[in-house]
């Protein structure tokens, strides 16, 4: 009943949902346009990403200035607490689609294509010459698909990034503590650290990547290993990036003097976010890598 | 009663909100009120039109597979622009018509419901549905593309929708993209809403059936939509990078394809049906005058069937060569369903067991809800058993099915629910003399529509066919006339709805129903644009329980 002694915040009309609407028709309309040579996609596209970021940044700025003016009360941080919670498990669900696709390659349909259980027809009359292994270097007509000549090791750069994440979590935690401490400078040492490490990550995902393409010959057309490979990790790096986006966001409006012990929503979602990368990256690790 | 809420009313409206006065004056003026909103009532009204819109051009659609099926041959259009009306048809209908509408109605409703001043997160809100105009109009921009629009149907199916498809179908890919990420939004939202809005007395067993269908409808729209996204995700690549998940000659698969589709597939039928047994529950009770019969095995009835829809999804694919274990285990798991389906059923029945029945308008489509749904459920049963499955599957038994289900349930409890609440949205009584002739005109026509189908698809009749074998050819045209006089009826609809929020008849009573229990009850009429800036006390919660029987 505390809560009900405070309003609730309403907030008035607001113009940013229109502009992020057309901001993402724009770019993903753009992007489609663009992948059917139509020569003004490509600007679209462009122009509808960059609404997106002034969306963004319009509408979380007003959020953060609502915030810091203290006229959220703690039901509608709980509501953000929920909605941050649920939004997190909806790409838990999203990545589940991708890993469904990678354990259903490797148990079920590569070894079906090898033969398998009932299978010794489908082996004999499509492909006779196709051996079941994984990981799949060798595709079952190899003709339209970029044979790989190798793969990225677990226990290279994929073991030192599972460091970095690891660490970065840790160095998230301890700026959490200190956050909660009221311990200004540690906040701002851990963030640091936290945003370093996963520019680290970034990186070497990118040497891996360029290693892969330009040495490995290991590319999306590679097959299924290739496809299931790239979209994990792509869509994990992509989500990392983010994650380092939104930590130097929480950084700024740390120095600014924002969050206080008892109320730091924008801190503590940002690093639900992070951890559940870090997860999402313990699975790769261990499916994508090393199995 | 009348006296003491809008006393109530009075009283907030008098309560020293002078501070917060921008927040409480009525809705802005002018075409910006509707694009800037962050009302939960004026986004329902948003979602609600829009899903209107979506039913008529869908409903169009329709038409024309309609008027091709009249007579065997090549009537009007070509066999691919009838692939394309298909695809498109259920498309719209599903993610433009039946979704949007009950999101509107729960916009509209569960503020009201559980006396909350709106849902959680308004402006988060407010994207949720203006994503949707973009993402609508996407989805029908690619029928004026070149090529066409897709035509393969809307589960779409690789390789059909990856090898063979038209360059449209990325527009149609990023659609897909849109409507899901508006369904996730509206989902985190309603959960948000329940969990944190809701009267800080009242229960979650003290929840209206409304509501608690919704819960877990968000539930499983959170769950299911982002596979969905992975899905298109995936077909995106594999058409445009180079990746092969759906290629065997890559080592994919096309069945994995289906396997990842039905995932979400399932579960979103019961997305499309959940809130309607949610409407028929608030319903029923009303117009039998009696509380509803087992509202706590109402709920759990409700969850085991979101459970239940995660693990039977390969039902749909029993002619894919799969081992006969898989059969078996899809089979008895599918089956199992239609226990929880049961408890619903006879707890509706056995709430009109011996009750003061009344038949106004809301109450006759409650009514035709139970029954027609219920045929729809019986034969998804028998479509549900594996052996006789090979004879059904991919017939116009499985369109027969859905429609059932879908139109005589999901829509026809939206219409229910559009009749029992639009009194106390806009204080206007619609023309019950009209409503009752548009009643029989559509159920009968319904039935018309589609019951000839079952016979159609019992012989063997395929579906997605532009064309037929002159044997079907009677009751294709017996189904094309119930067809029309379906489509026909949706003017009539059309107009008893508008004349009924323009001129209908006044009303004053809070409670428009005199045995219509529930929050939404207690507010004017009509409902102010702010309700429950207080939240309602515990006594009225509970005298306002539908079940109260039970306490």
């Amino acid at each position: 009943m505390q809560a009900s002694k405070e309003e609730y915040f309403i907030p008035d009309g607001s113009y940013w949902p229109i502009v992020g609407s057309i901001g993402m028709a724009s770019m993903l309309g753009g992007f489609a346009s663009s992948l059917h040579d139509n020569s003004l996609g490509t600007g679209i596209m462009v122009l509808g990403f960059g609404l997106i970021i002034f969306m963004v940044f319009g509408w979380m700025g007003q959020v953060v200035h609502e915030s810091e003016q203290g006229i959220y009360n703690k039901q509608v941080d709980r509501s953000f607490r929920m909605g941050m919670g649920w939004f997190i498990f909806s790409e838990v669900m999203f990545f589940a689609a991708f890993f469904g696709a990678l354990w259903y390659a490797r148990n079920l349909s590569v070894p079906w294509l090898g033969g398998s259980s009932n299978n010794a027809f489908t082996n004999t009359v499509l492909w006779p010459e196709f051996k079941s292994v994984w990981p799949l270097l060798q595709m079952p007509d190899a003709a339209n698909f970029t044979v790989p000549k190798a793969i990225i090791h677990a226990w290279e750069i994929p073991a030192i990034n599972t460091l970095c994440l690891l660490l970065s979590g840790a160095t998230l935690t301890w700026a959490h503590w200190a956050l909660l401490n009221n311990n200004r400078k540690q906040i701002i040492v851990g963030l640091i650290a936290t945003i370093a490490l996963g520019v680290i990550f970034l990186s070497l995902q990118v040497a891996e990547y360029a290693e892969a393409y330009q040495h490995l010959d290991l590319k999306l057309s590679s097959g299924i290993y290739g496809s299931t490979f790239f979209m994990l990790t792509g869509f994990h790096g992509l989500h990392v990036t983010l994650g380092t986006i939104m930590l130097i966001v929480i950084l700024m409006r740390v120095l600014r003097g924002h969050f206080n012990p008892d109320n730091h929503f924008g801190f503590e979602g940002v690093a639900w976010y992070w951890h559940f990368v870090d997860v999402v990256w313990l699975g790769l690790f261990i499916f994508v890598y090393w199995l | 009663m009348a006296t003491t809420t809008s006393d109530i009313q009075d009283e907030i409206d008098a309560h020293g909100h002078g501070a917060h006065d921008d927040h409480h004056h009525g809705p802005a003026k002018g075409l910006m009120r509707w694009v800037k909103t962050t009302n939960h009532k004026d986004i329902g009204t948003l979602y609600l039109w829009f899903a209107f819109t979506m039913l008529l051009v869908g409903g169009a659609m329709a038409m024309v597979i309609r008027a091709e099926l009249f007579q065997p041959g090549l009537q009007f259009v070509e066999p691919q622009f009838f692939n394309q009306m298909t695809t498109l048809h259920g498309l719209i209908m599903v993610f433009g018509a039946i979704m949007p509408a009950f999101v509107g109605l729960a916009n509209w409703q569960i503020p009201l419901m559980i006396g909350a001043k709106d849902m959680a997160l308004p402006r988060m809100n407010n994207w949720s549905f203006w994503i949707l105009p973009f993402a609508g109009s996407m989805l029908l921009s690619t029928l004026f593309m070149e090529g066409g629009g897709p035509a393969f149907g809307w589960t779409f199916y690789a390789p059909l929708s990856t090898t063979f498809a038209p360059a449209s179908t990325d527009f149609f890919i990023f659609a897909v993209h849109m409507l899901g990420f508006s369904s996730i939004m509206g989902a985190i939202n309603v959960i948000a809403t329940i969990m944190n809005m809701r009267a800080p007395d009242m229960k979650l067993m003290d929840m209206p059936l409304f509501v608690w269908t919704w819960l877990i409808t968000a539930f499983l729209l959170i769950a299911a939509m982002p596979v969905l996204a992975g899905a298109v995700t995936m077909m995106l690549t594999d058409r445009n990078f180079g990746t092969s998940f759906f290629d065997a000659a890559g080592g994919g698969d096309p069945v994995m394809f289906q396997h990842i589709f039905w995932f979400f597939g399932h579960p979103e039928v019961y997305i499309m049906i959940l809130p309607a047994f949610g409407i028929v529950s608030q319903i029923i009770p009303t117009f039998a005058r009696k509380p509803l019969f087992g509202y706590s095995s109402m709920v759990y009835a409700t969850a085991s069937i979101a459970l239940l829809s995660f693990v039977v999804w390969a039902h749909h694919m029993f002619l894919t060569g799969m081992p006969i274990a898989g059969q078996m285990y899809f089979m008895y798991a599918t089956i199992m369903i239609s226990v929880p389906t049961g408890v619903k059923v006879f707890n509706w029945v056995t709430t009109m067991w011996r009750g003061s029945l009344t038949f106004e308008t809301p109450m006759k489509w409650a009514v035709a809800f139970v029954i027609l749904f219920t045929i729809g459920g019986f034969s998804g049963l028998m479509l549900g058993v594996a052996p006789v499955d090979i004879q059904y599957h991919d017939t116009y038994f499985v369109v027969a099915h859905f429609h059932y289900v879908l139109v005589s349930g999901a829509l026809f409890s939206i219409i229910a629910a559009v009749f029992y609440w639009l009194p106390k949205w806009c204080g206007r009584m619609y023309n019950e003399k009209l409503a009752t002739i548009h009643f029989w005109w559509a159920i009968i026509s319904v039935n018309i529509l589609f019951f000839p189908q079952h016979f159609l698809g019992l012989a063997g009749m395929p579906r997605r066919i532009p064309d037929y074998s002159t044997q079907f050819a009677d009751f294709n045209m017996i189904s094309s006339i119930g067809g029309f006089a379906f489509g026909a009826s949706f003017l009539l609809l059309t107009y008893i709805i508008v004349t009924a929020i323009r001129s209908g008849e006044k009303i004053e009573e809070d409670r428009v129903w005199e045995s219509a229990k529930g929050l939404e009850w207690t507010v004017a009429t009509p409902a102010p644009y702010h309700t429950f800036d207080e939240p309602p006390k515990k006594a009225q919660i509970l005298s306002e329980s539908s079940h109260i029987g039970e306490h």
